[in-house]
């Protein structure tokens, strides 16, 4: 395959994200810019001005009109995802992180980081109709964690909201109460820093990457580990595949280390795994630094990767990708 | 979908010998005729497909077609989809310089690297295989004292049984550099790349794995690119690295290039079937790939 180049960003890439028809790719990187690029060609079709700070995580509506945005700026705007034009902004004490939105959109999860003794927190806000009668008051607020949280999604029937981020715990609230509900076993859990989670299609399970070199696949009521793929780089970045039963894993060593070793060693490439064997499919290399940011089309046809190196590739696949045997 | 541009295709009498000029008795003289020629599609998507065919008046004709495929997008794009296409661009899209060239696709042919060939046993991790593992844990593999030969324990400047060892010889073997270098990728400083932790052994790794069963095919023709020659080496077996040398400034094949391959075997099934083979007008040389020796 003859991946597409997309180089649009100044700086690292944090996030990428598909809308839900797979036809629009959002990509979040450390210029202050978000893009939107259409998956198919990777022309780009506009960006999101208005951040000030590292934008971190996105999140995209089920009808792709509206974009939710977490900066480094302490705010998260909501967008006009056909215009560019900014809806609303949630100001925050302190760096926004992780943005998801509900099933039904009328939720989302943001959370913000430690910063000033400020500790991490998750905020839970009610996404209005109409931005005209969108407030900024948050209906939940989560604290508790050490450190900061580095993904929180939502659970299913969104009753629960799941975190994880630099204390290596996964946990499990629940998104009315705010009670801790679960965490994960720490015999088997991660040992290092949580950089990424991604739920699977159907909801029913979610896979994390940790800078311990391992990507661990969970059930999302029950929190118990259902495997585990062991690679050889801290993994920044996963995805799966929703079309069949392969894992991506992207990372690579961290990018302070690059100018300190071969660049040889950094092992930038994203690697498939068999999600059920746990057995290592291939690899497919191209970026010049760490790949931070991950995501699978919802036709599983095609991915995207994002690198420490500015550039987004957009791969579609061979067709001899989709029969390949273990 | 193949958009035909009107007026490309042309007819043109071509200038008949002597001994076809012989009156036709019905019969179908279409093996006389030059086979069907295919170029491309370029990466343009310009396709031309060159026949040749006997007109009414028994002549015959060249017929050129050119034809531009483009690829849509999927077919079984939903109508919203369909309307977004025609968004307006907005942001900093709007003023997108022609020459920005913000997107484009990739030069390099990328694969999916088979670790190994489908169908066998995953290996045992190879000791001392993982260089950045390594790196992880502070070069503890990499600390090798060289007065007492303990590994991962100490460095070499303090090592405790330094007095005890016959101290001439023991510096002469090795170049000194190899200690600085690695104790100054701890400290964060700039290393030059050559003296990097990991710089030989990551060079070796790649060496030995770009060496493992590759194949040198030279006399390529020009046209030739990397998925040409990965459609022709596949059949043998599984290829785990299809590269065509390319000239730096003009990106045309330099006519050489390398096919790895995951077993020996089919490697060297390739080496013996394809050598000497015809392929784009040229005869194919295909060997065993030497390591470069320096």
């Amino acid at each position: 395959m003859r991946p597409i180049l997309m180089k649009g960003h100044e700086r690292p890439l944090t996030f990428l994200k598909y809308n839900r028809d797979g036809d629009l790719l959002f990509s979040c990187a450390k210029d202050h810019n978000p893009t939107v690029w259409f998956a198919d060609n990777g022309e780009r079709l506009g960006t999101y001005r208005g951040h000030n700070g590292a934008v971190w995580c996105c999140d995209v509506s089920r009808d792709s009109a509206r974009l939710i945005t977490g900066s480094a700026d302490q705010t998260a705007k909501l967008w006009n995802v056909q215009t560019g034009q900014q809806l609303f902004t949630f100001n925050f004490d302190s760096p926004a992180r992780a943005v998801d939105l509900s099933v039904g959109d009328r939720l989302a999860v943001i959370t913000t980081d430690p910063f000033m003794e400020l500790s991490s927190a998750i905020h839970v806000k009610r996404i209005a109709n109409d931005p005209a009668d969108q407030v900024g008051e948050s209906a939940l607020i989560l604290k508790g964690p050490q450190g900061r949280i580095n993904r929180a999604v939502w659970g299913p029937l969104n009753r629960t909201i799941i975190s994880a981020g630099e204390d290596a715990v996964i946990r499990i609230w629940d998104s009315e109460t705010g009670k801790l509900l679960k965490e994960n076993d720490k015999e088997v859990g991660h040992k290092k820093t949580i950089t990424s989670l991604a739920k699977s299609v159907d909801g029913s399970h979610f896979l994390t990457g940790s800078l311990d070199k391992s990507a661990k696949l969970w059930d999302i009521r029950t929190l118990t580990l259902i495997k585990t793929y062991v690679t050889e780089r801290p993994v920044n970045a996963v995805a799966m595949s929703p079309l069949l039963d392969h894992v991506v894993l992207g990372g690579g060593q961290d990018a302070s280390a690059v100018t300190t070793t071969d660049h040889r060693a950094g092992k930038f490439e994203a690697k498939f795994y068999d999600k059920v064997l746990q057995e290592e499919i291939g690899g497919v290399k191209g970026h010049f630094g760490p790949i931070n940011a991950l995501a699978f089309n919802p036709d599983g046809k095609s991915f995207s990767s994002g690198g420490e190196d500015g550039y987004v590739r957009l791969h579609h696949f061979d067709s001899d990708y989709f029969n390949i045997k273990i | 979908m193949a958009l035909v541009r009107p007026g490309s295709g042309s007819a043109q009498p071509a200038k008949l010998r002597w001994g076809e000029l012989e009156e036709d008795d019905g019969e179908d003289l279409d093996f006389l005729l030059p086979p069907k020629q295919v170029i491309g599609p370029d990466e343009n998507g310009i396709k031309k497909v060159i026949e040749y065919k006997f007109n009414e008046d028994g002549n015959k004709v060249k017929i050129t077609t050119t034809t531009r495929t483009r690829k849509l997008a999927n077919a079984r794009l939903s109508k919203r989809a369909v309307e977004r296409r025609s968004w307006p661009k907005f942001g900093d899209a709007v003023h997108e310089d022609v020459g920005a060239r913000l997107t484009m696709i990739s030069t390099e042919e990328i694969l999916l690297e088979r670790p190994r060939a489908p169908g066998s046993k995953a290996e045992e991790p190879k000791a001392g295989g993982d260089s950045l593992a390594q790196l992880g844990k502070g070069g503890a593999a990499l600390k090798l004292c060289r007065t007492c030969g303990k590994k991962g324990d100490h460095w070499t400047s303090q090592c405790p049984y330094k007095d005890l060892a016959p101290q001439a010889e023991a510096f002469s073997d090795k170049p000194p550099t190899s200690d600085a270098a690695t104790g100054a990728a701890g400290t964060g400083k700039y290393v030059p790349p050559s003296v990097r932790a990991g710089a030989d052994r990551t060079g070796s790794d790649m060496r030995r794995r770009n060496d493992e069963n590759s194949v040198r095919v030279t006399n390529l023709s020009e046209d030739t690119r990397e998925p040409d020659l990965l459609e022709l080496f596949r059949p043998f077996g599984a290829v785990s690295r299809v590269y065509v040398a390319l000239d730096k400034n003009t990106s045309i094949s330099r006519g050489f290039g390398f096919v790895n391959f995951v077993n020996r075997e089919d490697a060297q099934r390739a080496i013996n079937k394809l050598n000497g083979y015809g392929y784009d007008n040229l005869i194919l040389r295909v060997e065993w790939a030497t390591p470069r020796t320096n």
